[in-house]
């Protein structure tokens, strides 16, 4: 435990060269589509079992602490399963501050059972002398050791803040969030891409987040991959993400922003490079027009009913800004910032009413015919 | 030449007011108006209890569909609003409005009429703010109300016209209560009460007084600002205009973390009341725990930003930060210490009261430690809105404040009723909440290292949350029930409690030395202190009844009571009194048209409240002390 307390964070993942990253992300356009095909259940069940990497660290920790050995199974939303240098850094911190807390707890109750043992009455006279033993415990105990203590813990707050500090300078990947009321804008820098609820990264990569709002303050938190950063009106601000293993990481608002904070999530899905170079093409390219008759009925209700006033599909008429941007909405796995699994069914449910599944959200409800809706989701599922 | 008789008869008199609905609205007394703050906070705390427990039935599952995204935020946000501004500080203040008196041997506050005005306005702006219920529109952006979603273009509601306006008035009850203490502290102790002889309680309470007065202000800027906006345009708050979302941030939070410390000092001052008579042993380290009081309230101006990690500050103003959130655990150390030596010095006598502060202690001491994981900037990052910090500062403000009060309940109860509380039911009611509170806020601690945010009135399932909100729920329901068990004990105790006499407990301070309940002069002769531990000097309170019997400073000519120097207590002059009186219910009448007005944008007659205010005011400083 030793090296665990004192010894500094080993970082195992280097900054990738720029070169790197830009053949990753200046790849082929045609690639084997990945394994994006499994459903979400609940939204976040089937994420799980992708982060399976959790340091030695915790492990032996986990052990000692005996109340949180639950703690670190199975959700992919935890800070104690870290998927990059940063939580990982963080989860270190969490774990010898959880050490070190644990035993000035224990001494304090060692003292009070120890005062306990000593059991007077009301009857005694009461003891009125200074007591030197008292005063040293008082100077040792109270002020001495926690000194001593909380200087080498901020020694250790120190090492820890370059991974988990604000992202400088240029990076060679960009992605820019805006929180919104209730979803995530999501663009990639340089590029003609907008997408929302869902950032694709490249495994290993250092990907600059860079956030902000257009209307109230959210906080985009994803525990795996970084601290948390507020998106604030007016204000740009940039972290590190940077994941060490391919997976689906779940992040969520974390600063209260209204009546559907709770549900106002994404997912960050990091690919190896060849499968974030797949998705980088297709999403850049502009969307097929509808191939079926179904669609093509779905493409005329999308533009005549009103959908095409919030939402924009690049290429169409279709150019709202109020809503997220919908122009390859089939590839999402979500409906409404990670409420709902992207199923046919799900997304029908959710076009005829919306305030059921997430109340007070922008979104009207439509009324459509059965075959309206039909080709609508038909559509909405073919933006590929 | 009198007899004793005569002039307790005399103070009797002088002192006695009238009972009926005359004197309830006009009352200076600091004892019935310290019940009055006790009663009205408790109101408040069974609100925001019960607000909670709504708050744990929705989270109880995930998906649950009980309260919807409306309701639950209005609920969370009173729910913080009412225990921080009008049940714990409230609170804390009907115990020094009650008990600083006795404690320093005074007749009563340094300004009474002052003292009967700070409550009526507390409970009118109290009364304001959960008004907001009827019309539907009770606050929903959170106690800390950040902008710009609190802006009219997000809110456009009243609910947050409620609350700006109600904390605003609410403060000016604050600030007048904070310079009554001050001074009654400085001016009024007994004959003898050097500074270095004060109660603990007393420099908690100066500490506290000191912070509000100071911190107060950050806040009302702040919801001034606010309203100038929503109602008149302004646009403090908007960068497209120039202005600085942060900016509420900064002034929020300049106020809001020394208000921990506001609410956090007084606790720690009953349990440094509490510790010693219970552990048989004068303070271990008095002057390190006085030093320690008022080191807090300093330091506490300087931690605020801890609050804002997550903003994107420079990282060079973080650190800072994070040193001052390390260095100011080191006087909460000193206190803990301090309580443990005396008690670990001491014969420790476990009845109710004691067993609270010793769940206090092992409560707060938790909550201490994940304070200190605060100040670490990455983990702060981490773990902020999380439901970590949920559990975090339930540990520190339910720890180390609402166990402190329940403790002061069992302990000077008596003294208010002249009736113990039954301590079988006491001692049920202890473990029912120490169980049940450790039950409900422990489990946050994991689901927001699992990741789960606060403030979400629902949450996915599969996500490994679940199981721990379950718990906290059941542990919601099972402290609710020992905080019944308590309010049953004191209703009860009040007319079929075993007589308390005037010192159940074998008390060190001068509350023990008067009758319980205590005569309307608190005392029938003002004490003479030689030690921090005036009532265990058996010699010096006999010396009080050789005094009165020989009518030396029993003050018994007039409404008076004495008045001492700063720093060494030296007898200074003899202060005539004032007594019942229209005026202060009559201010705070006035200040509620005015702030009634504001809240529906009838400016005009808001003026006229004001200029009967004014008038109100010149009334009060009309009035000529009565003379019997």
């Amino acid at each position: 435990m030793g090296s665990l307390l004192g010894g500094s964070v080993v970082r195992v993942f280097r900054a990738a060269p720029l070169e790197m990253i830009e053949a990753w992300t200046n790849g082929q356009p045609e690639a084997p589509a990945s394994n994006f095909g499994t459903p979400l259940a609940g939204s976040a069940s089937s994420v799980r079992s992708l982060s399976l990497v959790r340091p030695a660290a915790p492990r032996l920790a986990l052990v000692a602490g005996g109340a949180l050995t639950l703690a670190g199974c199975g959700s992919s939303q935890s800070t104690l399963e870290p998927a990059s240098p940063a939580s990982k850094d963080i989860a270190h911190l969490w774990w010898v501050m959880f050490i070190g807390a644990t035993i000035v707890f224990a001494v304090v109750v060692v003292l009070l059972l120890a005062a306990i043992l000593r059991r007077g009455s009301r009857a005694d006279a009461p003891v009125r002398e200074e007591s030197r033993f008292g005063r040293t415990l008082v100077f040792t105990g109270g002020a001495l050791v926690p000194l001593v203590v909380l200087v080498g813990l901020f020694v250790l707050i120190l090492q820890t803040l370059p991974s988990t500090s604000q992202a400088r300078g240029r990076a060679a990947l960009t992605v820019d969030v805006v929180g919104r009321q209730w979803f995530w804008d999501v663009r990639y820098e340089g590029r003609k891409l907008v997408t929302a609820n869902e950032i694709h990264i490249p495994v290993g990569a250092a990907v600059q987040a860079r956030v902000t709002s257009e209307d109230v303050i959210h906080s985009l938190w994803i525990p795996a991959l970084n601290r948390k950063i507020d998106t604030i009106p007016g204000k740009t601000s940039a972290i590190t993400l940077r994941a060490s293993h391919a997976g689906t990481f779940r992040g969520q608002c974390a600063e209260f922003c209204g009546l559907q904070h709770a549900n106002m999530a994404l997912l960050v899905v990091a690919e190896p490079p060849a499968a974030f170079r797949a998705w980088l093409a297709r999403e850049t390219r502009p969307v097929a027009a509808p191939a079926s008759a179904l669609a093509r009925r779905g493409q005329a209700v999308f533009l005549g009913s009103g959908c095409s006033g919030c939402h924009t599909v690049s290429g169409t008429g279709a150019n709202g800004k109020v809503g997220p941007d919908l122009t390859h909405f089939g590839s999402r796995r979500t409906i409404g910032a990670v409420t709902e699994t992207n199923t046919r069914d799900l997304l029908g449910g959710w076009i005829l009413d919306p305030q059921h599944v997430k109340p007070g959200n922008r979104m009207p409800g439509f009324r459509l015919s059965g075959p309206e809706l039909r080709g609508l989701t038909a559509y909405l599922e073919s933006l590929k | 030449m009198a007899t004793t008789v005569e002039r307790v008869e005399r103070l009797e008199r002088l002192w006695e007011e009238p009972t009926g609905i005359r004197t309830a609205l006009l009352t200076v007394d600091h004892k019935k108006i310290g019940v009055r703050y006790l009663i009205t906070a408790s109101l408040f705390f069974v609100a925001a209890g019960l607000e909670a427990l709504a708050l744990r039935t929705q989270l109880a599952s995930p998906r649950n569909d009980l309260l919807g995204p409306k309701t639950f935020n209005a609920l969370f946000s009173m729910h913080g609003v009412t225990m921080i501004f009008l049940f714990v500080t409230p609170m804390l203040s009907g115990f020094g409005n009650y008990f600083v008196p006795l404690l320093i041997g005074s007749r009563d506050m340094a300004f009474p009429r002052l003292n009967a005005f700070s409550y009526w306005v507390y409970l009118s702006s109290g009364l304001f703010l959960y008004s907001s219920f009827l019309f539907g529109v009770a606050p929903n952006d959170g106690w800390f109300n950040y902008v710009p979603l609190s802006e009219h273009r997000f809110t456009p509601g009243r609910n947050i016209d409620f609350y700006a306006l109600g904390l605003t008035f609410l403060a000016i009850s604050s600030t007048a209560g904070a310079i009554n203490f001050i001074v009654t502290i400085f001016r009024l102790r007994a004959p003898g009460m050097s500074i270095n002889r004060m109660p603990l309680f007393c420099w908690a309470v100066l500490g506290t007084s000191f912070s509000l007065i100071f911190a107060l202000p950050a806040l009302t800027a702040a919801n001034v600002f606010l309203e100038l906006e929503r109602k008149f345009g302004f646009h403090f708050f908007q960068p497209a205009k120039g202005g600085d979302p942060l900016l509420w941030q900064h002034l929020f939070w300049i106020f809001g973390h020394p208000d921990v410390y506001i609410i956090f000092l007084p606790a720690v001052g009953i349990v440094s009341s509490i510790v010693p008579v219970f552990s048989r042993r004068e303070m271990v380290a008095y002057a390190w725990v006085a030093l320690a009081t008022i080191a807090t309230a300093f330091i506490g101006f300087g931690v605020w930003v801890h609050h804002m990690f997550a903003t994107g500050l420079p990282q060079i103003s973080m650190i800072f930060f994070s040193a001052a959130s390390l260095i100011i655990t080191i006087p909460s150390g000193v206190q803990i210490f301090a309580w443990s030596a005396t008690a670990l010095r001491g014969r420790p006598v476990l009845k109710t009261p004691f067993l609270f502060v010793l769940g206090f202690i092992t409560v707060f001491v938790v909550g201490g430690l994940t304070g200190v994981m605060f100040a670490a900037i990455p983990f702060d990052q981490q773990v902020t809105d999380s439901y970590f910090v949920v559990a975090h500062f339930h540990y520190v403000l339910f720890g180390g404040a609402v166990f402190p009060i329940l403790a002061a309940v069992y302990y000077w109860v008596p003294k208010i009723t002249g009736r113990l509380l039954d301590e079988r039911l006491g001692q049920a009611s202890f473990w029912l909440i120490f169980v049940g509170f450790n039950l409900t806020f422990f489990p946050m601690h994991i689901s927001g290292l699992l990741g789960m945010p606060r403030r979400v009135y629902t949450y996915p399932d599969g996500m490994g949350w679940g199981i721990y909100n379950l718990l906290s729920t059941i542990g919601s329901f099972t402290l609710a029930l020992g905080i019944l068990a308590v309010i049953v004990n004191v209703v009860w105790s009040r007319r079929s409690g075993e007589p308390a006499g005037s010192d159940p407990w074998g008390g060190n301070t001068l509350e023990w030395a008067t009758t319980s309940p205590p005569p309307h002069y608190n005392f029938p002769v003002i004490p003479i202190v030689t030690s921090a531990n005036p009532n265990w000097d058996v010699v010096d309170r006999l010396a009080d009844t050789t005094r009165l019997n020989r009518g030396e400073l029993v003050l018994d000519d007039g409404h008076e009571t004495l008045a001492t120097t700063l720093l060494d207590a030296d007898s200074d002059e003899v202060l005539e009194m004032p007594s019942e009186s229209p005026w202060p219910l009559l201010v705070a009448l006035a200040l509620s048209v005015v702030f009634v007005f504001l809240l529906v944008d009838h400016y005009v007659v808001a003026a006229i409240g004001g200029l009967l205010t004014a008038a109100a005011v010149a009334g009060w400083h009309s009035e000529k002390p009565r003379i019997s």
